[in-house]
């Protein structure tokens, strides 16, 4: 099994702190049905692929497929960006993604490039059709908070003169926003999902997206099918088995080759 | 955030993403940093296909640093060619090392025994090792100004722009 990246570092008062969704992520990725179907889908002599994580939280996803580039996709070189709301989460990543590779030096292992964090609006800074890889731990939880309020929060800068209440406030605020989803645990999902053609890659693009009982993911298989016949779309992970239902669930999305494409 | 970073990213709102004038994003007042990483001229080798070259040079001329030669070099710029590498003795003895070469690169598709070249070290440079820490990136349809802070790009729009 593959070292998990350490998060020690972070502050999980306004990150989300890893859990069974993400180490779900860190097993699927590296199960050997995923290495084999991402080895082919970027084979080793083709263009650097990038790999974009949309709310990274703590980094751990993002480390973890940088650090063991070599492992998972079958060669170092590898580009990796992360993306969030929160910008503490920005700041998280980029010391978990450093920390990852260098636990690995002297190792002899070569590990993927990171880009960098930028803080945003799940894939809306990105050009289109740039990622090759989207990874993506959703806020998933069904929620009846509005999200536009919290959303606030992230757009507002912190004041180091707040009190303890205000600061509370605003990290719980800021938690929220990692796992709060909406209508069906819904609603920042399917923002994501109706940006994601436009976002990946039409020839090697392939979106990791995890789900949860709640989210109906039935329902969002067969929404992701109705987009076009070259859609396709399988469940490569699951975890957490209650009277028969699996609780989590990660989606493989990907495109097929279209016909007009190079 | 490094240079080739912003090779990959655009104007937050939707209604500029089909305008060309809004990537790539403008920077202003930019302080960059060089941030030291490991030179591997096979991971440039990689990422030559994914240049935007045109792109770069603009940025390279946005950020006043030395500009960058008009057509993307192919992948052997980015190595010493056997000529420039000095004498050429024993021809004999390296044909035969030539050879096993070749067979190592059909085998592994990784190695790569030519030295890396002046273009090879730039490229690293700039792209990998140069990164904006601060400033503003704007784009050139909506006029919206994005602020970089140590490094991090903020995307975030007022929600009466989203």
């Amino acid at each position: 099994m593959l070292p998990t990246p350490s998060t020690s570092h972070v502050s999980f008062d306004n990150v989300y702190e890893p859990s069974e969704d993400s180490f779900l992520l860190l097993d699927t990725l590296s199960s050997a049905s995923e290495v084999e179907f991402l080895k082919t889908r970027f084979p080793k002599n083709e263009a650097v692929p990038v790999i974009a994580e949309v709310g990274v939280g703590s980094g751990v996803v993002l480390a973890f497929a940088n650090a063991h580039a070599t492992e998972i996709f079958g060669k170092p070189h590898v580009l990796t960006l992360a993306i969030d709301i929160n910008r503490h989460a920005c700041e998280a990543t980029r010391q978990t993604v450093e920390k990852a590779s260098t636990d690995l030096a002297g190792s002899q292992v070569s590990v993927g490039t990171f880009l960098g964090s930028i803080q945003a609006d799940l894939g809306s800074a990105m050009r289109s059709g740039v990622v090759d890889v989207l990874i993506f731990n959703p806020p998933y939880v069904p929620s009846e908070e509005s999200l536009a309020d919290l959303r606030d929060v992230a757009l507002s800068e912190p004041q180091f003169k707040a009190s303890s209440s205000a600061k509370f406030e605003r990290d719980s605020k800021l938690l929220a926003l990692s796992y709060a989803g909406g209508a069906d645990g819904m609603e920042t999902t399917n923002i994501l999902l109706s940006d994601l053609p436009r976002i990946l890659n039409e020839r090697r693009g392939v979106a990791y997206i995890l789900l949860c009982a709640q989210n109906k993911p039935a329902a969002v298989m067969e929404y992701i099918k109705s987009w076009h016949a070259n859609w396709n779309v399988e469940v490569v992970g699951h975890s957490g088995k209650t009277a028969g239902w699996e609780v989590l669930q990660v989606l493989r999305v990907w495109p097929d080759n279209l016909p007009h494409s190079k | 955030m490094k240079i080739l970073t912003l090779t990959f990213l655009t104007c937050a709102r939707k209604s500029c993403k089909p305008e060309p004038t809004s990537y790539p994003l403008h920077p202003t007042s930019a302080e960059l940093e060089i941030i030291p990483v490991d030179f591997n001229p096979l991971f440039l080798r990689a990422l030559l296909p994914r240049l935007d070259w045109p792109t770069l040079r603009i940025l390279c001329e946005a950020f006043g640093l030395p500009g960058l030669q008009e057509e993307a070099p192919e992948e052997d710029a980015l190595f010493l060619q056997p000529e420039e590498g000095g004498a050429m003795e024993d021809v004999e003895v390296q044909g035969e090392k030539g050879k096993e070469v070749v067979e190592d690169v059909e085998k592994k598709g990784e190695e790569e025994t030519r030295e890396a070249s002046q273009l090879a070290k730039d490229l690293h440079h700039l792209l990998l090792e140069t990164t904006m820490q601060e400033g503003k990136l704007v784009c050139g349809c909506c006029g919206h100004e994005y602020a970089v802070k140590e490094g991090i790009a903020n995307f975030l729009l007022p929600a009466h722009l989203v």
